[in-house]
């Protein structure tokens, strides 16, 4: 008779699955979880408290290293929320130069979400045509900004950079090129048995504890919320782009991987007209004075990350560091259903649903 | 600045037909503003007429010379920019936002105002700082809120005048600089006295004998100030003393006795589009310091939503459950409803399953010190209505005990734990409260603000 007890299994800090320094520890019962208990804070820089001590385009520079797969909408979660405080109206060119930064962030980091979600799962040769892709992206950012990563990009009233000479066309030629690859990826992995197994049917939630456990972005649109604050709260200039908010019934991982790959395209959607409405010349930066005081009082303001939906709140004294600074971390809310997810489920399936949610611990951490 | 006009010019362009009936609209009541004060308004029309001719003869003049006291707010008062950007803002709210086409006319007719108004305001602050000294803070505030409010309508309340003013006082300030930087120098305290003495008599001829001692103090503190700052960075108070002279530069300058006089009369008879510029220019003035965004006169979209929440829980759970509730314009008019520390759980769980409301989803949950006391503040939001609220509740520094939301909504879990961890926060019900991020050995709360980092070596 074979005898089982529970065992306590620890994952993480260090483990590759984890994408970070994130650890997990697991009660097993044979191979069957029983219980998960996440333990974050590895990575925590206190990125808040520091803010207070910090002038609002000091700031800046701090987000990049929370998502910093997709810092470019951190960049513009704090610009937005301290314009939208000061009723700054940003130039329209700006506006151009910092959608199709974010879309363009937004493909780099999926691409990252899907090359590492098949390597999780055991495809080696996938993640490096997600790398590939994703390095023209890093090098177009990198023209943009002079980081790869770390961009420091956006202002209070625009952005620090205008688009070197032909920029704009370089993003026209890689539109085609990257509908191509998406295909390519499908054929390489969509189908694939294996993987459809490994993520099929598996960490399934429902529509009502998405919303619950407060999950948003993919992860959210997965369980069938046709909800998108680029279409539904439009910010910038997205209500002048046509594109799709990708929705899936089903709310398991395949349904997350199919999101991200879905929402690719339409990104690639938004950059086609962007481009096509792109101003020829005009300001980078609305008039904003030297020294940037937000006005007394408080703002929320949230935008649509990559990994959900991202948030600033500003309480303001008038001074010019701001009194409170939060930012709502996508990945940290979305981490929260994990523990129920894991309960029940074969230990082989945690790292399916982990690398399904998607998370940068930078964000996790804060 | 060119290249702002380049850009409002394409914006005109691509602003729909549709909204150039606002436009007429605007015009006017800024044509009829204008007929109050007709010589200032021939300065300006010149250059108008140069760029634009029939349509926008009274919005471009506004909007040209507002430009001018855009850069000049830029380069010396912050707080134009900033006024400016909260006309934009609030046209942004009033959903004209796509309309970009009067955007100059509103901004023209709050810039000047503003920065004008932030110069009152910063006399006011000084002279408010110079009076809590000797007299009781209450009638310097008072006083300090009628300098700005007063100076500001009588002046340059209504749109056309406005700008013979600011572009006057381009050039005075320039001066003003100059001898601002000089009296920094020579340290010629007499001289900032005199001029304090000429600016109060010429700004506020309303204000009595107290008032104009308390700004010829407030003018010496600036002098001294600038003094100071000449030694290492005499930047911002020179500005700040520009700025004041150039007011009163601008005002012998552009706007004699007579002139203004007759706009004083202008603004009389005027009295209803002085009224409106008043509360803007009030609104303007609090914005700098106090609480902008408050053009309490423009109802808000959100308003209905507010007052439907607040009379669904008002039917539903008394009249006392709610300490506030209002309209926070600073972020994007959200409905505000403030909680009393007793009945937030009753408020959070009627918000989630009144079906009426249905806040099924919680964005964002986290604390603030604010010292006298805490605060946390909740956003939830409706799939259901595709509308937000805000739920705040104030709770006692010293013992900071609050209701969880996590039986509510899964989704505070970890956000609870976080203000736990870095506030002290005590959520009571929460299934488990821990030190999230900094571990259970952490000592002390970061993100209150008397944190003394613990070092076990010291």
């Amino acid at each position: 008779m074979i005898r089982t007890e529970e065992m306590l299994l620890n994952v993480g800090p260090q483990h590759p699955s984890t994408h970070g320094v994130f650890r997990l520890v697991v009660k097993i019962d044979g191979e069957i979880i029983t219980e998960a208990t996440p333990v974050i804070g590895y990575l925590h820089r206190g990125t808040e408290k520091l803010a207070e001590n910090l002038q609002y385009t000091q700031i800046i520079p701090y987000t990049d290293r929370m998502d910093y797969l997709s810092a470019m909408t951190n960049n513009y979660v704090i610009c937005h929320a301290v314009e939208t405080m000061m009723g700054i109206q940003v130039p329209e060119r700006a506006d151009f130069l910092r959608v199709m930064a974010m879309e363009l962030g937004r493909i780099a980091s999926h691409l990252v979400a899907w090359g590492t979600y098949i390597l999780d799962l055991g495809a080696t040769s996938p993640f490096i045509y997600a790398f590939r892709d994703r390095e023209m992206i890093i090098n177009m950012l990198n023209e943009l900004s002079g980081a790869r990563l770390t961009f420091n990009y956006m202002r209070v009233g625009g952005v620090k950079w205008d688009a070197p000479e032909g920029w704009v066309d370089g993003v026209k030629e890689f539109i085609p090129y990257m509908r191509e690859q998406i295909k390519g990826y499908h054929d390489l992995v969509s189908g694939n048995e294996i993987f459809l197994d490994r993520v099929k049917g598996v960490g399934v939630y429902s529509k009502e504890d998405a919303i619950s456990y407060s999950l948003s972005g993919p992860n959210l649109r997965s369980t069938g919320v046709k909800w998108d604050l680029r279409k539904d709260e439009p910010y910038s200039i997205y209500d002048r782009f046509d594109f799709n908010v990708v929705t899936k019934e089903t709310g398991d991982c395949l349904a997350r991987y199919h999101v991200r790959l879905e929402e690719i395209e339409e990104s690639l959607k938004i950059l086609e007209q962007a481009c096509e409405q792109f101003p020829a010349e005009g300001e980078i930066l609305a008039k904003v004075p030297k020294i940037i005081k937000a006005p007394k009082g408080e703002a929320y303001v949230r935008i649509e990350a990559p990994r959900g939906e991202i948030g600033c709140y500003i309480s303001s004294d008038g001074k010019k560091e701001p009194y409170r600074l939060k930012f709502r971390r996508p990945s940290f809310y979305n981490l929260q259903i994990l523990p129920k997810l894991l309960i029940g489920e074969n230990i082989a399936n945690l790292v399916a649903i982990l690398g399904a949610v998607d998370i940068v611990l930078g964000e996790v951490d804060g | 600045m060119s290249g702002e006009k380049d850009l409002d010019q394409l914006k005109r362009e691509a602003a729909e037909k549709a909204k150039a009936a606002a436009l007429a609209k605007r015009q006017a009541k800024a044509a009829g503003e204008s007929q109050g004060a007709p010589k200032q308004e021939d300065k300006p029309s010149e250059q108008a007429l140069n760029q634009d001719e029939k349509p926008a003869q009274t919005a471009q003049p506004a909007g040209t010379p507002a430009e001018d006291g855009a850069d000049l707010a830029k380069k010396k008062a912050a707080a134009a920019a900033k006024a400016k950007a909260a006309a934009l803002a609030k046209k942004k709210r009033e959903g004209i936002l796509e309309d970009e086409a009067p955007a100059p006319v509103e901004a023209a007719e709050e810039t000047p105002v503003a920065a004008e108004t932030s110069d009152g305001d910063d006399l006011a602050k000084k002279k408010a700082a110079a009076v809590a000294k000797a007299k009781a803070a209450a009638a310097a505030k008072r006083k300090a809120m009628e300098l700005a409010a007063g100076t500001t309508p009588a002046e340059e309340t209504p749109a056309p005048e406005a700008p013979a003013e600011v572009e006057a006082s381009d050039d005075g300030d320039d001066l003003a600089k100059k001898k601002a930087a000089a009296v920094a120098k020579a340290k010629a305290a007499a001289a900032a006295k005199r001029k304090a003495m000429e600016l109060a008599g010429g700004e506020a001829p309303a204000e009595d004998t107290a008032g104009a001692t308390d700004e010829t103090s407030a003018k010496a503190a600036a002098a001294a100030k600038a003094k100071a700052a000449a030694a290492a960075k005499a930047k911002a108070a020179a500005a700040a003393k520009a700025k004041a002279a150039g007011t009163g530069d601008a005002d012998t300058a552009a706007a004699g006795d007579d002139e203004k006089a007759k706009a004083k009369a202008a603004a009389v008879a005027k009295a209803k589009a002085a009224a409106a510029a008043k509360a803007k220019a009030a609104g303007a003035a609090k914005g700098g310091d106090v609480s902008p965004g408050d053009t309490a006169d423009q109802p808000s979209p959100n308003q209905p939503f507010l007052e439907k929440y607040r009379k669904v829980i008002e039917e539903n759970l008394g009249s006392d459950v709610l300490e506030d509730s209002y309209i926070n314009k600073l972020s994007k008019d959200v409905p505000t409803l403030v909680a009393k520390k007793d009945t937030y759980f009753k408020v959070a769980q009627f918000l989630k399953y009144n079906e009426l409301l249905g806040f099924d989803y919680l964005s964002e949950l986290h604390g603030t010190d604010f010292v006298t006391h805490m605060e946390v503040y909740v956003h939830l939001f409706s799939y259901k209505n595709r509308q937000s609220v805000a739920l705040k509740v104030k709770i006692d520094r010293d013992e900071p005990t609050i209701e969880s939301l996590q039986p509510i909504w899964a989704g505070a879990n970890w956000p609870e734990c976080e203000a736990y961890d870095l506030l002290g926060i005590k959520f009571t019900g929460h299934p488990n409260l821990h030190r999230i991020l900094l571990g259970e050995d952490w000592v002390g709360h970061p993100l209150r603000k008397d944190y003394e980092p613990y070092d076990v070596e010291v």
